[in-house]
């Protein structure tokens, strides 16, 4: 890693107002990215896609975002004009959602969304983005790259849908993917794939990603490094090596209901939660 | 107690005949957990349709009890066997209280007591007085899975067909539902049919392993044999391994 980190959040908090009370999604997290592979695990409702949207700037309307720091190597996104956004948003950070449904338009091709994102970030001609979007598609594993190419995407299936969609989040370069639950809805099998390619641009071209999920055994075999979310805090940092020997509480809980195939449990430890975790 | 054999089923979606279920055989014995494992589209969800006689399949491809399902069955042969979805969200009417949900199997099967029945129901599985009144948008996930069971256990079952119960669930409230799975089997008995696309959960419950790819039933194995990596098939191995989490060695070139 080097000595500058790529992305440094300080102090973010994200806030809802809603029926007369505020919901705290994201409270006080802070935390650097380097090139590397970084996890966000927790469960439901602990924030973990409320934190990666505010790194995008894309939190809705009318969520509070404040941080004391929030740099893309050196340039505060905190500041940042609406226009300003375009250079950075999908050219140097991306994010792949946990649902295709809301990232892919649904009027226009595969192959044309994919090519038009290209064009806009790299400037090539349409023959040379036809041949980087049908190499993307086959590198996400699309058995028929052509046929996905023509398809709409709501003649897709769920799987299909994620990895064109991560084709598309890849196909600009970006220093930094943020990846909401990417392989959630994909088969064990065909994960471990994606995985692959993600691994790959991480290694080869020096791409910092924040993998955000909700399966522990995913984050700890795949990430560098861990960070446990409860209730839109981070309860624990750690590598991902090292999450069996995870100190806090709730971590080791987490690891505790799991079902696992290597160590039978007859019962699995079920979580009484503390108040003090959300101090 | 359920004997499956030789069943195919085919969909005809248009002019395209979609062989979901290819000559899959097995036996699930009186008060054995049973698990089926696999994929998506590999046809787990289309082997319990049938087995709960919701499609027509031939003659004799299903028995139960030692009855062959397909003929028409009595409203007490219906009564023995119940399902539960992955999603209970869209199994429980929306307008319907936790009370009324409960009760309704009581009236189609004419028992007598029900009220008593629904509070010993509710109780059994985990929730009190203070849920019967809400409508399921009231409750969390599990909860809303709990009365799923309730309702299914409460026409007091002999086989229960479980089909992805936990998997829209977090993983602390799917260490309660399993457990709870596993406290009621033994309480009542059951024969039940585990389907999940998570090896780790059927590992869990279950003895013994079916595992399904495009359509067929490639392997049938006991957990034991799993847990220590014995699989014969070249496709088992590959789910056990992947199922493990991800390695550096496996990833594609
Ligand atoms: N647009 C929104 N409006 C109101 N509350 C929201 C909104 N988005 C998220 N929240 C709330 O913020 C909290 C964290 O949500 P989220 O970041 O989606 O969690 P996770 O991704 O870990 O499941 C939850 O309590 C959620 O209900
Ligand atoms: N009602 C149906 N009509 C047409 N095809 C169906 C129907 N139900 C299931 N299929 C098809 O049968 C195959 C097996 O489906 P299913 O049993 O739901 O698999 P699983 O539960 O393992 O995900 C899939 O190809 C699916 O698309
Ligand atoms: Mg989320
Ligand atoms: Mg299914």
């Amino acid at each position: 890693m080097s000595a500058a980190p790529l992305l440094e959040v300080e102090a973010l908090d994200v806030a809802f107002p809603g029926r007369g009370r505020l919901t705290h999604a994201v409270r006080g997290v802070s935390f650097a990215l380097g090139r590397e592979r970084l996890g966000i695990v927790g469960e439901s409702g602990s924030g973990k896609s409320t934190t990666g949207r505010a790194i995008l700037g894309l939190v809705p309307w009318p969520g509070m975002v404040s941080a004391k720091r929030l740099t893309l190597g050196g340039i505060d996104l905190m500041a940042l004009r609406p226009h300003e956004w375009l250079g950075i948003r999908g050219r140097r950070i991306s994010m792949v959602m946990q649902d295709p449904k809301y990232s892919l338009n649904p009027v226009v091709k595969i192959g044309e969304q994919i090519m038009e994102t290209y064009r806009l970030h790299r400037r090539g001609s349409r023959r040379e983005a036809r041949r980087r979007a049908l190499d993307m598609l086959d590198a996400v594993r699309i058995r028929d790259p052509d046929l996905v190419f023509h398809r709409y995407p709501h003649q897709l299936s769920g799987g299909m849908g994620q990895r064109a969609m991560i084709a598309m989040m890849l196909i600009a370069e970006p220093d930094l993917l943020i990846a909401d639950e990417p392989t959630s809805a994909l088969d064990v099998t065909v994960q471990n794939h994606v995985l692959g390619i993600l691994d790959e641009l991480v290694a080869e071209r020096g791409m910092g990603l924040i993998f955000i999920s909700h399966n522990l055994t995913i984050v700890s075999s795949f990430c560098d490094r861990v960070l446990v979310m409860y209730g839109g805090r981070i309860v624990e940092e750690c590598a991902a090596s090292g999450l069996a020997a995870a100190r806090h509480p709730y971590t080791r809980a987490l690891i505790a209901a799991a079902p696992s195939i290597d160590r039978p449990k007859a019962e699995l430890t079920t979580i009484t939660r503390d108040p003090a975790w959300l101090q | 107690m359920i004997e499956v054999a030789a069943l195919s089923v085919t969909f005809h979606v248009g002019h395209v005949a979609v062989r979901a279920v290819r000559e899959v055989s097995f036996a699930v014995t009186e008060g054995e957990t049973f698990g089926i494992v696999g994929e998506s589209g590999s046809g787990k969800s289309t082997v319990l349709r049938a087995i709960a006689g919701l499609l027509p399949t031939p003659r004799d491809s299903v028995r139960i009890a030692g009855r062959a399902v397909g003929a028409r069955r009595t409203r007490s042969e219906r009564r023995l066997l119940q399902f539960v979805f992955q999603d209970p969200y869209a199994s429980l009417h929306p307008r319907q209280t936790v009370d009324q949900i409960l009760n309704e199997p009581l009236a189609i099967h004419k028992i007598a007591g029900a009220g008593a029945l629904v509070g010993r129901a509710l109780a059994d599985v985990g929730l009190g007085p203070e849920h019967r009144f809400r409508y399921p948008h009231q409750l969390s996930g599990g909860q809303r899975q709990r009365v799923a069971i309730a309702r299914a256990l409460i026409l007091d079952p002999r086989i229960l067909l479980l089909d992805e119960p936990t998997s829209a669930l977090d993983v602390s409230i799917q260490a309660e539902i399993l457990n709870l799975i596993a406290r009621l089997r033994r309480a009542h008995r059951l024969t039940s049919i585990l389907v999940s696309h998570d090896l780790a959960v059927v590992a869990h419950l279950c003895d013994r392993i079916a595992i399904m790819q495009e359509g067929s039933l490639v392997e049938l194995l006991d957990v034991e044999r799993l847990r220590r990596g014995e699989a014969r098939e070249a496709y088992t191995r590959e789910l056990l391994r992947a199922s493990r989490g991800y390695s550096r060695a496996q990833a594609p070139a």
